[in-house]
């Protein structure tokens, strides 16, 4: 009789493993977005880490991916679409990437060399048939190394970079794979791709209302089984008002919502919904012109500003949700290193700083910075940035606002602290994407990418760090790499090139159903874990 | 009454054409770059420039609006530059959207109005007209975002009743007139209301009040008709210039309702015009203010010709 029991206990183990997936699947997830319409589905997003966020890591694969599965610490690279990548040892700028087996598309096309190469075409090559102006204005400027590529056999690909750069694998992280049998059943028209687009990701979309909802199922086939979703569906709602937002989380037609208003926190939480955040590599800082005649260019005045702001306190206008700066990146990154300067709030040592420099009471320093009311990732610009003017003024710096428009504003980030559109302004408050090395570090002071040919918009230019640079271009073990990005981090610290403030801390908030959410240190997230409780 | 009607739709086009430079304009105007909407924010000056180019954005700024206005004349309102979509497609979508929002507002605010109107009118001075005008003047003057926002935190967010956002729970491609669907029209249509209420009412008031006070309506009265007969020649008279405020109202509720689409979340042309506005997306921020501008122009024609049809005095001025 007992081996009976067991016999019948093991017979319905097997039946429920085998049912696998659609067993697993749990409820519907519904999330109430920031932006104001779905991001572009053909395959490389538009509306930056968002579109990434919902879309691109949703519906697609890059040949390598972040690691999005777990939250305590730094989120790095992993294998995605690539099983392997290497830099020829003799010409470091070859490399070879080893393509996982047995892939396929939502369509049901295989993946393989010849994909690869025709995702690269559509953004890079403006002969190609495939060629796509709007995802080819997302992508292009990710993948500057990349010179030439080819397809070697049917699961390797070789891709050629201008020069021997050893970032080129988080600029591939950047590159979404979209199917070619789905573009060509589809009359080789983007515009259908749109409605009906097709990639290797976790998630299939299943219908799409521009501006108003898309809806995801999940992709039963997908290559990595840890990460087939258990939800039964996913449906992304822009919703760029954040009372909107708030009301529709409160009022139960949306689970989730992203970048909650601070002031409806303490509401949300008292009503029993979940506020979750973590440390996101992404910064709130004033870009310092180092022009010539620009004050910021003596560093004792540089560390002084650091110096003045009591960023603990700061947290109260931000409902508790940032991690205060103790350097460019966030205290916890891989990549911040034992920088010697320590960036905390000690009023006394930024006066001796402002003294030494040949400033006090009687003596002021006058400062112009430029600053827009709102805008993506820009927090709370306008009460944030009197705060700071406070308490600059305690260290004798008085600040002078040139409050411009969001749109406005990236603009004269483009044209740089030279430019007379900025009306002599010496720092800028643009907060920074900060993930990778080219975006967290290179892209910011490079010599060779001074405004407006480049992003470093105050025109700093150093020898030390231009050499720190190009050691990360050509460190091609990735431990070894860290360690310079290290080195990298303390000398913007130690030099106090930026004035750090903030980090966010992407917080969200979600109806206590939401269950098996893991918030990763990074811009993107992994819906797959997630279920739904009755 | 043909001649007169075509009278009027001579005069549409200078207006037409009037609407187009200015609208063109205005946004050419407004600081910051389309660009912003489609590349990411560190593209290189090269690559700006060649979607620049793609765009003909970087053509002098009277060719852009000739290129537009030939485009237009052949039907073709060109592609949102932040979606990629066909800006007629986007806009037409939107109104019709706003169209449904518009008609259920006028629905709850017209009679509503004309019978708060022709209440106070009739008992004039007494304390039921003071209510009413107090009622009206609070209604045109209550900032309408911010009652939407009340009426989401009690009947969506507290009641738990009606839904605080969208345009039914599939989208409003999926619009169906039943309970489902319309009770996510119930809050916006509202709030919506509130300002022609007030001003329909105080209208009617008005006229209603001084065409009871005409010796035509004591010469009435004696003739021995009865109340209810006397109201209808009231009607009738005030009929032709509350018809002209009303439309007006009309294309208000559908070209300015940017708050409260905003508020509710509602995929109207407020909606899409806010967006357009935010992301500089030049194509369908003019296609979308042309629309609305051109609806107006049509309601006002409409609204022309409906009020020399009620009242023959119209036509011969």
């Amino acid at each position: 009789m007992l081996d009976l029991r067991k016999g019948i206990a093991a017979l319905a183990l097997s039946v429920a493993v085998l049912a696998g997936p659609a067993a697993m699947a749990q409820g519907t997830l519904r999330i109430g977005m920031t932006a104001a319409d779905i991001p572009l589905t053909t395959g490389q997003p538009d509306q930056g880490g968002e579109g990434l966020r919902f879309i691109g890591y949703t519906v697609y694969d890059a040949l390598i991916n972040w690691d999005l599965t777990q939250g305590d610490g730094p989120s790095g690279l992993v294998p995605g679409l690539a099983t392997a990548w290497e830099a020829d040892e003799a010409d470091r700028t070859r490399w070879t990437f080893t393509l996982r087996e047995g892939v396929t598309f939502h369509d049901g096309s295989p993946f393989n060399a010849e994909n690869v190469v025709w995702n690269l075409d559509k953004l890079l090559d403006e002969s190609a048939e495939q060629y796509d102006p709007r995802q080819s204005a997302q992508g292009k400027s990710r993948v500057p190394a990349i010179a030439s590529y080819r397809a070697v056999d049917d699961l390797t690909v070789e891709i050629i970079t201008h020069e021997p750069d050893a970032t080129l694998p988080y600029q591939l992280a950047w590159v979404m794979m979209s199917s070619k049998a789905n573009w060509e059943a589809l009359g080789k028209d983007w515009e259908q791709v749109a409605a009906k687009p097709s990639g290797t990701g976790p998630w299939m979309m299943e219908s799409f209302v521009p501006r108003e909802r898309a809806e995801l199922v999940p992709f039963a086939d997908y290559w990595d089984e840890t990460r087939i979703p258990k939800l039964d569906r996913l449906v992304l709602i822009p919703l760029p008002e954040s009372n909107a937002r708030s009301a529709a989380l409160m009022s139960g037609q949306v689970d989730w919502i992203e970048a909650p208003a601070p002031d409806t926190i303490p509401a949300m939480q008292g009503n029993g919904f979940a506020i979750t955040q973590n440390a996101l590599p992404h910064n709130w800082t004033w870009h310092l012109s180092r022009v010539e005649g620009s004050p910021w260019n003596d560093i004792r005045v540089r560390k002084a500003a650091n110096l003045a702001i009591d960023r603990e306190a700061m947290g109260a206008l931000l409902g508790g949700l940032m991690i205060p700066a103790k350097g460019f990146v966030p205290p916890g990154s891989q990549w911040f290193g034992e920088p010697d300067f320590d960036v905390t709030y000690d009023l006394e040592a930024a006066q001796a700083l402002m003294t030494e420099a040949g400033f006090g009471p009687d003596n002021r320093l006058k400062v112009k910075a430029l600053i827009s009311p709102s805008g993506s990732g820009q927090m709370l610009p306008l009460p944030m940035n009197e705060y700071i003017q406070q308490s600059l003024a305690q260290a004798w710096i008085d600040v002078e606002f040139m409050v411009v428009e969001w749109n406005q504003m990236i603009n004269l980030w483009r044209a740089g602290a030279a430019d007379p559109s900025v009306e002599g302004s010496q720092s800028i408050n643009f907060t920074y994407f900060i993930q990778d090395p080219f975006t967290g570090f290179i892209r910011h002071l490079d010599c060779d990418l001074v405004a407006p040919n480049g992003t470093n918009w105050g025109h700093y230019c150093d020898e030390d760090m231009q050499g720190l640079f190009e050691e990360i271009k050509t460190t091609f073990d990735p431990a070894e790499q860290d360690a310079v990005l290290r080195r990298t981090h303390e000398k913007f610290v130690d030099d106090a090139l930026f004035l750090m403030v903030t980090h966010d801390v992407a917080p969200r908030a979600m109806s206590p159903k939401v269950q098996g959410f893991v918030q990763p240190q990074n811009w993107y997230l992994n819906f797959s874990s997630i279920t739904m409780a009755e | 009454m043909l001649s007169y009607f075509l009278r009027r739709l001579i005069l549409v086009l200078p207006v037409a054409f009037g609407v187009s430079v200015v609208c063109f304009a205005l946004v050419q105007i407004a600081p910051g770059d389309p660009l912003t909407a489609i590349m990411p924010v560190d593209a290189t000056a090269e690559q700006q420039a060649a979607m620049r180019a793609a765009y003909g954005l970087d053509k002098p700024v009277p060719v852009q609006y000739l290129i537009w206005v030939g485009n237009l004349l052949q039907g073709e309102m060109g592609r949102s530059i932040a979606s990629g979509r066909p800006v007629a497609a986007e806009v037409f979508g939107a109104v019709g959207n706003s169209l449904l929002l518009a008609a259920a507002a006028a629905v709850i605010a017209f009679p509503i109005g004309i019978f708060l109107g022709f209440l106070a009118g009739y008992f004039r001075d007494t304390a039921l007209d003071r209510a009413v005008t107090a009622l009206s003047i609070t209604g045109v003057s209550v900032p309408n975002y911010w009652l939407g926002i009340v009426l989401v935190i009690i009947f969506s967010v507290n009641l738990g009743w009606l839904p605080s956002m969208g345009a039914g729970p599939g989208g409003s491609q999926d619009w169906q007139w039943d309970w489902a669907h319309m009770r996510h029209l119930v809050l916006p249509a509202v709030t919506l209301a509130v300002v022609p209420i007030g001003i329909v009412a105080r209208t009617v008031r008005a006229l209603a009040g001084d065409i009871l006070s005409m010796d035509f309506v004591t010469a009435l009265y004696a003739k021995g008709l009865s109340r209810g007969d006397v109201l209808r020649h009231v009607a009738r008279n005030a009929a032709a210039t509350a018809l002209s405020v009303m439309g007006l109202q009309l294309g208000y509720l559908l070209g300015g309702s940017i708050l409260i689409e905003t508020v509710f979340n509602w995929p109207g042309s407020g909606f899409l015009l806010s967006n357009a506005i935010f992301q500089r997306d030049l194509p369908l921020l003019q296609g979308t203010i042309l629309v609305l501008a051109m609806f107006f122009v049509g309601m006002n024609l409409i609204v022309d010709v409906a009020q020399a049809a009620i009242d023959p005095r119209v036509k011969r001025n």
